[in-house]
């Protein structure tokens, strides 16, 4: 199974080995069969095609920055590329396999301490292994009046799913948008911190951002320059209350009126946790409008219009989450609901009231059909698995470009990929609405499922880079993707020539040239191996 | 260590408190089982418990649909260590496989042994 570096012999793979069992013992350095299968793809749209298949040459697994930085130094002195994971449970977005096949995973899942939380300050450092379950029960055993925010799946890292641009659902959804200084070790096996972490003896690293000069941090999400070893992320004070309502508004039409209100809650932060653009009427089980959606392929009509008032299911509707004094967050909902009344015939539906900490053990029975209740209020789980679209068979990948909130973009989206899965031949447009976690922005998220056929799987992997192709051309981009697409995704952000691309490649050239950093993450390729990129 | 300011290196896992039932469990059971006990809490559970929004309860309830077999792991009477071992180191179909710098060998034996401790067909282990 194992799959050696480009251009690295057998034999000085060997030595290699030998050198990083010396850093963090023989148990750490993994090579079988067996463990090299625990790296792979969980999720691989490679199912049932071992060839093409991005098999790992082994794992690494250090638990403190200076074996890091070993081990680095030892990578640039064999030409061994290393594939940092905290926790390589990023599934279907790659989990814990290599863009390149050869390349070393540097698992860091046993750098998992939290090293400090600040309650007053509301803060906290920690390493790379620390997941959210991890981080939760920290926060519950140590009595700490804070929220973490948390993704879907509550089993990623805060550094990784952060690295990844991942989301959630409380104010600090945006998650890399939530770090506050970072310990990186560099492709020399150099060690850098950010911002105010450079200041020696400074306490102001986790709160503020910049230091003096450039805060180089964003250089280190979605990149290869860096393996980030440690970061500070803003928490929030665990509020006194949460509420969830629910907004609808009836007619097709009413999505242009609707996302311009929402946009400008979400913009002054009326509304400030995630939400979901969902479909009532378009969605419901009633045999009768599921006849009628048929009938009109999925497009408003004058049928459903009429199904639509005689059954009360209104075209458009979402579910928003208020977090904080219980006067503060009642005011914000009579104040969304006010703004939002300006919509003819919109609706308004209480839910869930929940104080604080009285009521975390009943945010489970009370969930009432919304998979991520928990998530929500700060509780990670892994719900989001029996959730629509979650994998039956072997996983999916996901095809989730983004766009700008607005009505016209959403139906202009739809209209073209619609098109796009008709002429591709991907059976009913399966796109599962709109999810707005990055200020005025939604999310498409498209499922792309992985079968036991591998035949079928080629076909998935160029219909999802066809996808992604046609969707640049209308000027939507990835905010995210496997492996097997981050060339496709970088391609598309073009710009006078791929100035973008071609910045980056110029960092990456001169911070890593040996290339041992992630080869290929996000279509940033180290100029020895640039022939391998795809698009 | 201040409530304000926890400075430390206390690695999470080490930081696990034993829930109120899990203390009585290891009175009553051999330590191997308790720990698998806590691996299971640990590592499973969010998907295998009982009760609804459990991905891997959902999965195998719909898997034995018209059996008498229980959906619920913790109370299944047919499991061997070898199946649990086997089946958390590769995984099937949408659950992932798990790695040693996740469950250690030593971890997954005790999960394995608390999982099957309940096989008749197996030597007791309580």
């Amino acid at each position: 199974m194992q799959k050696l570096p480009p251009g690295v012999s057998a034999a000085d793979f060997q030595t290699a080995l030998g050198r990083l069992r010396d850093v963090v013992g023989g148990d750490w350095v993994l090579t079988s069969d067996e463990d090299i299968g625990t790296y792979l793809d969980a999720y691989t749209p490679f199912r049932g095609d071992p060839s093409d298949e991005y098999v790992p040459s082994g794992a690494v697994a250090p638990t403190e920055v200076s074996q890091v930085q070993q081990i680095v130094r030892i990578a640039n002195d064999h030409r061994i590329p290393l594939w940092p994971v905290s926790t390589g449970r990023n599934l279907g977005y790659g989990g814990s396999a290599p863009r390149l096949s050869g390349t070393m995973v540097l698992d860091l899942k046993r750098m998992n301490r939290v090293l400090e939380v600040n309650e007053p300050r509301a803060y906290a450092l920690v390493e790379p292994g620390v997941s959210y379950f991890d981080f939760y029960r920290y926060l519950r055993d140590h009595k700490l009046k804070l929220w973490m925010d948390c993704p879907d799946p509550g089993w990623g890292s805060l550094i990784g799913n952060a690295m990844d641009h991942g989301v959630g659902h409380t104010p600090f959804r945006d998650h890399f948008r939530s770090i506050c200084g970072m310990e990186v070790v560099l492709p020399s096996g150099d060690l850098l911190r950010t911002g105010a972490g450079a200041l020696p003896g400074g306490k102001q690293w986790n709160t503020f951002h910049y230091g003096y000069g450039p805060d180089v941090s964003q250089l280190f999400g979605q990149a290869n320059f860096g393996i980030v070893t440690k970061a500070g992320f803003w928490l929030l004070p665990e509020p006194e209350a949460s509420r969830s309502d629910q907004i609808f508004v009836p007619r097709h039409e009413d999505i242009h009126a609707f996302l311009d209100i929402m946009s400008s809650l979400v913009a002054d932060f009326t509304i400030d946790s995630s939400w979901s653009l969902d479909n009532p009427l378009m969605t419901s089980p009633d045999p009768q409008v599921r006849a009628a959606v048929a009938r009109s392929d999925g497009e408003p009509s004058a049928e459903l219009d009429q199904l639509s008032r005689d059954k009360g299911l209104p075209y458009w509707g979402t579910r928003v989450y208020f977090h904080g004094a219980p006067a503060v967050i009642d005011a914000k909902w009579e104040y969304a609901k006010r703004r939002i009344s300006a919509i003819p015939g919109a609706t308004f539906k209480t839910g869930n009231y929940f104080h604080f900490p009285r009521d975390y053990d009943r945010v489970e029975e009370g969930m009432d059909g919304d998979t991520f209740a928990k998530e929500a209020v700060d509780i990670p789980s892994l719900s989001v698995f029996t959730g629509p679209g979650a994998s039956r068979g072997h996983g999916h990948i996901f095809f989730s470009p983004i766009i700008s909130m607005s009505g016209e973009e959403l139906l202009r989206a739809r209209k073209v990929l619609k098109q796009a899965y008709r002429d591709l031949g991907m059976g009913p447009y399966n796109g599962l609405g709109g999810w707005a976690w990055f200020r005025c922005n939604l999310i498409l998220l498209h499922v792309l499922p992985i079968t036991g056929n591998p035949e079928q799987n080629a076909r998935m992997r160029e219909i999802g880079k066809q996808l992604i192709k046609i969707a640049a051309e209308h000027g939507w981009g990835e905010y995210r993707t496997p492996p097997v697409f981050m060339d496709e995704v970088m391609a598309g952000y073009s710009f006078n020539n791929h100035a973008s691309l071609r910045f980056l490649e110029s960092i990456k050239d001169t911070l890593d040239p040996n290339g041992v950093i992630a080869p290929g993450r996000s279509g940033i390729w180290p100029k020895r191996l640039r022939e391998r990129r795809d698009a | 260590m201040s409530r304000a300011l926890l400075v430390g290196t206390i690695g999470v896992t080490a930081a696990l408190v034993l829930a109120t039932s899990l203390v009585a469990l290891a009175q009553s059971t051999t330590p191997t089982i308790a720990t698998g006990h806590e691996v299971f809490e640990r590592w499973c559970a969010p998907c295998h418990a009982a009760g609804a929004f459990h991905a891997g309860t959902a999965g195998l309830q719909v898997k034995y649909r018209g059996s008498t077999e229980t959906p619920v792991l913790e109370k299944r009477t047919d499991l061997t260590p070898t199946f649990v071992t086997v089946t958390v180191r590769h995984g099937v179909n949408a659950m992932p496989q798990f790695r040693k710098t996740e469950i250690t060998d030593a971890q997954l034996q005790a999960v394995a042994d608390y999982l099957s401790r309940n096989n008749p067909r197996l030597p007791s282990r309580n």
